[in-house]
């Protein structure tokens, strides 16, 4: 992984005392609140309902043991034992005390770590899929471009002031597992017809009141241009975006309002102009620079399906369940990607304990495991795991309560901290995640009901991602009482598309209920190898509204 | 159910707790907070309240709704019965693991 040269390390030291002095000067009266709030943001320092929460940046979801252990260390001193992981791979933590936000901030620089550009209308920490440099279907491994597009973009002067805040994922393979259409601006690497890499880029993607899917704004961007073609499509936003209305500022509205296009056009004005004028132009040595630091490990020569791996699945019926689901086939032959659900039934998606981030530093270096990665969809991921040693990784998982095998299933679901931490939220979500959870606990019935990604937002900001769920749930409040509207039909891969709002809300008594039955439907009206979302766009939503309003 | 009444909330500078007022304190539980019946008093206290802003001891101070449920008070939104508490989702923490009722 990326590792801090000397600037780097003085970059976020002098973050650290520039942020120690700022809350100095709030606590001695010096700056008011309100000039203290926007430097506070742009620290990741928010004040939730009952305390201040640390959002911390985990670029690209990689972390390492050490930095493991760091937010174990975090989450025992300044939090109350906990993390949580969130839809944008960062982790928050809860409970922290202002007063106490300097020492955490130097304590998270002793591991490369920060909370820069996690808030405030700046180039948001960049995400990217999770099994990268792993999976089987990568062109390349989208950290590399990733780490580039944070190198460029932190507290980069132009675009530190934007219209609204501006989220960019990246993904290396054909298999979208960063969402990248429902971003501000998506990069995918494409390879064209004489096998030279280049980067599709998405704008104009995201979710919130007004969901909207990126479109294509560069078909094949070379790389060595890739830098001048993403600033050519900030100045577009940064120029024309609604400065004049919070809830149109996002880039989502500019780019449909301008239609694809028109913003192709100023895009490739804009891309023409910096190229006259001095272009960002990615070197061949610096892109190689960069990915040396994300160099595969030195993959043993080993063989796929190993005895020992058959052996244990024959003999331990909750190894084999796990292997079913958390297995995702890897680059190299004898070896496997395994998610580590953080979704355990009835439990919090997302959240982590200081004594499972400490096993799982643990079990990363008994296993010569460089890094684990967080997932967008709230879970972990090893990357790099040697099939042989499964059944052993399998029991450490268990041990800490990490084994639950679940991944890709009805109770691998999304939530947004909602109501029961959010200032800015309507409804709780984790509640109705824990209640289906427990309705669909039976492993057969989950296998039966296959892959099903059930996402749910407390407010309409959408952090838990509903738009974009199989089945979505939003929370909304009518008169102080909490609501839920139910969506089907989204997707955050490949084949990305919005959910469409079923009808009328449902009571929090209801909602559970309601999901059993779109579920019952599709189980009866299914064909064969369909899955949830298949059938939902083949039937369409009529069947599902019948039934889910039939005794309402 | 019973009329509606009014308490003064804002959270803690130092370190975000959810606090009351409570005639010219601030205090950590909502059974200790000033009932306000009138809107008078209710505004003055917010007045009140903008000087402790000033003097660095609170933030975003705000009324808002409560009844009083079998004697004892209730939020009437869920966001301030779970600030009142805690998480809904883990007992554990927040005002409600030092077993405050609310």
């Amino acid at each position: 992984m990326y590792r801090y040269d000397e600037f780097d390390a003085r970059f976020v030291a002098e973050r650290v005392a520039q942020f120690r002095y700022q809350v100095e000067r709030r606590l001695s009266g010096e700056l008011t609140e309100d000039e203290f709030k926007p430097l506070r943001l742009m620290n990741g320092l928010y004040l939730q309902l009952h305390a201040y929460m640390l959002r911390i940046a985990v670029p690209y979801g990689t972390l390492s043991p050490k930095q493991l252990r760091m937010l174990a260390h975090i989450a025992r001193k300044y939090d109350k034992g906990y993390g949580h992981f969130t839809t944008r791979q960062n982790m928050q933590f809860n409970w922290i005390k202002l007063v106490d936000v300097p020492d955490a901030l130097a304590d998270l620089a002793s591991v490369e770590m920060h909370c820069i550009q996690t808030s405030g209308n700046c180039i948001r920490n960049v995400t990217a899929d999770h099994y990268a440099g792993a999976a089987k279907d990568e062109i390349e491994d989208p950290r590399v471009l990733g780490e580039i597009i944070r190198q460029w973009s932190s507290l980069h002067p132009e675009f530190s002031f934007l219209p609204r805040k501006f989220k960019i994922a990246v993904s290396g393979s054909a298999g979208d597992r960063a969402a990248v259409k429902f971003h501000d601006m998506g990069v995918e690497a494409v390879r064209n017809d004489e096998d030279q890499i280049g980067y599709r880029v998405y704008a104009g993607g995201g979710m919130g009141r007004t969901p909207y899917l990126g479109y294509v704004v560069g078909d094949f961007v070379p790389r060595q241009d890739l830098l001048s073609f993403l600033e050519a499509v900030m100045r577009v936003y940064n120029q024309s975006g609604r400065r004049d209305n919070l809830w149109k500022a996002r880039i989502k509205i500019l780019a449909h309002a301008l239609g694809p296009e028109e913003m192709r056009n100023q895009v490739a004005r804009e891309f023409e102009e910096i190229k006259r004028f001095g272009s960002l132009y990615l070197s061949r040595d610096e892109v190689a620079r960069i990915a040396r630091y994300f160099a595969p490990p030195a993959f043993e020569t080993l063989e796929d399906d190993p005895s020992e791996l058959a052996a244990a699945r024959q003999t331990n019926r909750s190894f084999d369940d796990w292997c079913k689901t958390n297995l995702a086939p890897h680059r190299a032959s004898g070896y496997t990607i395994a998610t580590v659900s953080l979704k355990p039934i009835g439990g919090v998606p997302g959240d982590i304990s200081h004594e499972q981030l400490d096993g799982l530093a643990a079990l990363l270096d008994e296993f010569g495991i460089s890094e684990i990665r967080v997932s967008h969809e709230q879970n972990a991921v090893l990357p790099h795991v040697k099939q042989k040693d499964l059944p052993v990784i399998f029991a450490r998982l268990q041990a800490l309560g990490l084994a639950t095998p679940n991944a890709g299933l009805v109770t691998d679901i999304i939530a947004c901290p909602g109501l029961d931490y959010c200032d800015l939220a309507n409804a709780r979500s984790v509640p109705i995640a824990q209640r289906i959870s427990e309705r669909f606990a039976d492993l057969g019935r989950q296998h039966d009901i296959g892959e099903l990604k059930i996402k749910i937002s407390g407010c309409i900001n959408a952090c838990g991602h509903h738009h974009a769920g199989h089945i979505g749930i939003l929370g909304v409040d009518k008169k102080g009482v909490e609501y839920y509207q139910l969506q089907l039909g989204g997707s955050g891969a490949e084949d990305a598309s919005i959910g469409a709002i079923l009808g009328p809300a449902f009571g929090e008594h209801e909602i559970v209920d309601a999901v059993e039955s779109v579920i019952e439907v599709y189980l009866e009206r299914r064909e064969k190898n369909e899955r949830f979302l298949d059938t939902v766009r083949r039937v369409g939503l009529q069947p599902f509204k019948e039934r889910a309003y039939a005794t309402h | 159910m019973g009329p509606v009444h009014k308490i003064l909330t804002a959270n803690r500078l130092r370190d975000g707790e959810v606090v009351y007022w409570a005639s010219g304190r601030w205090v950590t539980d909502l059974a200790d907070g000033e009932v306000f019946a009138q809107d008078e008093p209710a505004q003055e206290a917010l007045k009140a309240a903008g000087r402790a802003v000033e003097d660095r001891i609170v933030v975003n101070p705000y009324l808002f709704e409560i009844r009083y449920v079998e004697g004892r008070v209730r939020p009437v939104e869920e966001r301030e019965l779970i600030r009142a508490a805690g998480p809904t989702i883990r007992r554990d923490v927040g005002k409600q693991a030092r077993h405050v009722p609310v």
